[in-house]
């Protein structure tokens, strides 16, 4: 047994944002889209801990704002995706055959493309807005649940007590539902908690290419995006969005490791 | 492994039609009106008549599906919009961009992957295992879009060292390099700690350490040369991931390559330009992926014969 652990601070961080996120209007210390054009570009100072933006918006109310965007994005585009995967990868695992072949051939040819090249194609054609972000990313995502799933009730399938509930006379969505899915929760959470990172990155890759959420909506990707013209003069636009990013997205790893090892202790 | 060869490389027919299929639909079933976009809302009928004609849009959509399959067995994947240039040609001339840049990328990957994988390793459960697990952890939860204006501030504006973006010498290629490569390392190293440990666990390295072979020698020698199977892996696997970091930081740097093409593209509804370079994209990916395989069966032969 190793100590040392990294998902008590992986949990403490994701709890962390999230409760930033949840909290924000309270938390916030001004509006997150008031605007002193007079004060654009100041640094950091008392009232304004992480400064001003351009327009003289206060940054930390709106990386608070900014979480809000992130975790509604990413609990909306990985539920749709896991439920997506889940149906499609346990009807394609349970049933096999032609169904098996169909969904899968599908799959590979989804997978032959990498997800956000996918995801901007489809951020384009939809047109840019949050909404769409998260169409578009749940439909990329549930691809890789998909697999997960059918690849884990390949396994379960052939236990013996699924055999025997089968021999009971169990019905199919009855097999499905109460004893392989069950079963599989383990590695299937454990995949989640890296999507939710992974959507995270991938909105605030949309959002930074402009494909994304709109302004004045603040958003962590657009942020930093509209930062990019000020990192001369005014680095903290680029700093406290892009920490932001980071500490969130490394709490989701290290809790996503943690489980991991919860489930597999071999793993890590 | 002629038959496994064989039976990879047919398969890559399916899937190559597959993608081509979905890329054709996804450009030809979007919403909105390429000869609006290409002349504005004020042309005159009779000229998006004629243009409409020109690019076959007139046709009905199998007729078009057909026209677009020969191109494609041909290599003739029509014009941009704007620049009136053939397609493939455009694409031929960023793909050596995007190449140095990738390549670049994944050696500055190996080159920090290796050395943090094998020390933590070795050193498992140490102080030094836990900074380099951290460093990597690190290095995957930095996302390219926050990792490249930092080091622009530093290394370009703060210090001077190195340009701020384009293309040119060593050193325009050294920060987007950086950029690409830091998130890959920090997956590599991960693998590589896991391969090793792994490794250093079998009977034969007890063996070669009681033959009394040097610590060194057991490690570099007998241990990395066997982990090196799933690295290969993850190093394929990982590719794709590696090109689609470079639409962004293709993008932030300037770097005229098929990223940046690709978003140009999409933004300027460049219609027949996306179509190409979402294709090259994409196969690249596929064709990428279908030589790990086999790289991997011909490493480890058992992998064959499932």
């Amino acid at each position: 047994m190793r100590k040392n652990r990294p998902w008590p601070s992986g949990l403490l961080l994701v709890t962390g944002v999230m409760l930033c996120a949840l909290l924000a209007p309270i938390l916030a210390p001004h509006s997150p889209t008031e605007q002193v054009l007079a004060e654009g570009l100041t640094g950091p100072s008392l009232t304004h801990p992480f400064g001003q933006d351009r327009l003289g918006r206060d940054l930390l109310s709106r990386t608070l704002y900014g979480a809000r965007i992130s975790f509604w994005v990413a609990t909306v585009a990985v539920s749709i995706s896991l439920g997506i995967g889940l149906v499609v990868g346990a009807a394609a695992g349970h049933f096999g055959g032609w169904v098996d072949e169909l969904v899968m051939r599908f799959v590979d040819i989804l997978q032959a493309f990498p997800g956000i090249l996918l995801a901007i194609a489809f951020a384009a054609i939809l047109g840019p807005s949050i909404t769409n972000v998260v169409i578009a990313l749940s439909l990329i995502g549930w691809v890789g649940y998909a697999r997960l799933t059918r690849g884990q009730i390949l396994v379960v399938r052939e236990m013996e007590f699924v055999t025997a509930v089968r021999a009971l006379g169990g019905k199919d969505l009855r097999v499905i539902l109460r004893h392989l899915l069950p079963n599989i929760v383990g590695p299937v959470l454990v995949e989640a908690s890296f999507g939710f990172a992974s959507v995270i990155v991938a909105e605030a890759s949309l959002s930074f290419l402009g494909l994304g959420t709109q302004p004045p909506t603040p958003s962590w990707g657009a942020m930093l995006d509209e930062a990019r013209q000020y990192l001369l003069v005014a680095p903290h636009l680029t700093l406290f969005p892009g920490l932001a990013i980071v500490v969130t997205v490394m709490g989701l790893n290290f809790l996503g490791d943690g489980l991991r090892d919860l489930w597999d202790p071999r793993g890590g | 492994m002629g038959r496994y060869l064989l039976r990879r490389l047919l398969l890559l027919l399916p899937v190559m039609w597959g993608v081509s299929t979905l890329v054709f639909l996804l450009i030809h079933l979007t919403p909105g009106d390429p000869v609006e976009v290409m002349l504005g809302e004020a042309a005159l009928p009779a000229a998006r008549e004629a243009l409409r004609q020109s690019l076959r849009l007139d046709r009905p959509l199998p007729e078009q599906y057909l026209f677009f399959l020969h191109g494609l067995v041909t290599g003739d994947l029509g014009t941009s919009l704007f620049s009136r240039e053939p397609v493939f040609a455009r694409l031929l001339q960023a793909l050596p961009a995007t190449a140095e840049l990738a390549v670049t990328g994944l050696g500055v990957a190996l080159m920090i992957a290796v050395p943090l994988g094998t020390v933590a390793a070795v050193r498992r459960g140490s102080g030094l295992d836990h900074g380099s697990r951290f460093v990597a952890l690190l290095g995957v939860s930095v996302p390219n879009f926050v990792l490249a204006p930092l080091l622009i501030l530093a290394f370009a504006i703060e210090l001077n060292w190195l340009p701020v973006s384009g293309r040119g010498g060593l050193g325009h290629l050294v920060l987007p390099a950086l950029t690409l490569g830091m998130a890959f390392a920090g997956i590599l190293s991960r693998m590589v700690r896991a391969s090793l440990l792994e490794v250093l666990g079998q009977d034969y390295i007890r063996a070669a350490r009681a033959k009394g072979l040097s610590e060194r020698r057991v490690i570099l020698r007998h241990g990395l040369m066997a982990s090196v199977i799933p690295v290969i892996t993850i190093v394929g696997l990982q590719f794709g991931a590696l090109l689609s970091g470079a639409i962004i930081t293709e993008t932030i740097f300037a770097w005229p390559g098929l990223g940046r093409l690709t978003l140009q593209a999409i933004q300027a509804r460049d219609y027949p330009l996306v179509q190409g370079c979402v294709l090259v994209i994409s196969f690249g990916y596929v064709l990428v992926n279908t030589a790990t395989d086999l790289l991997y069966a011909y490493v480890d032969p058992r992998i064959r014969y499932e």
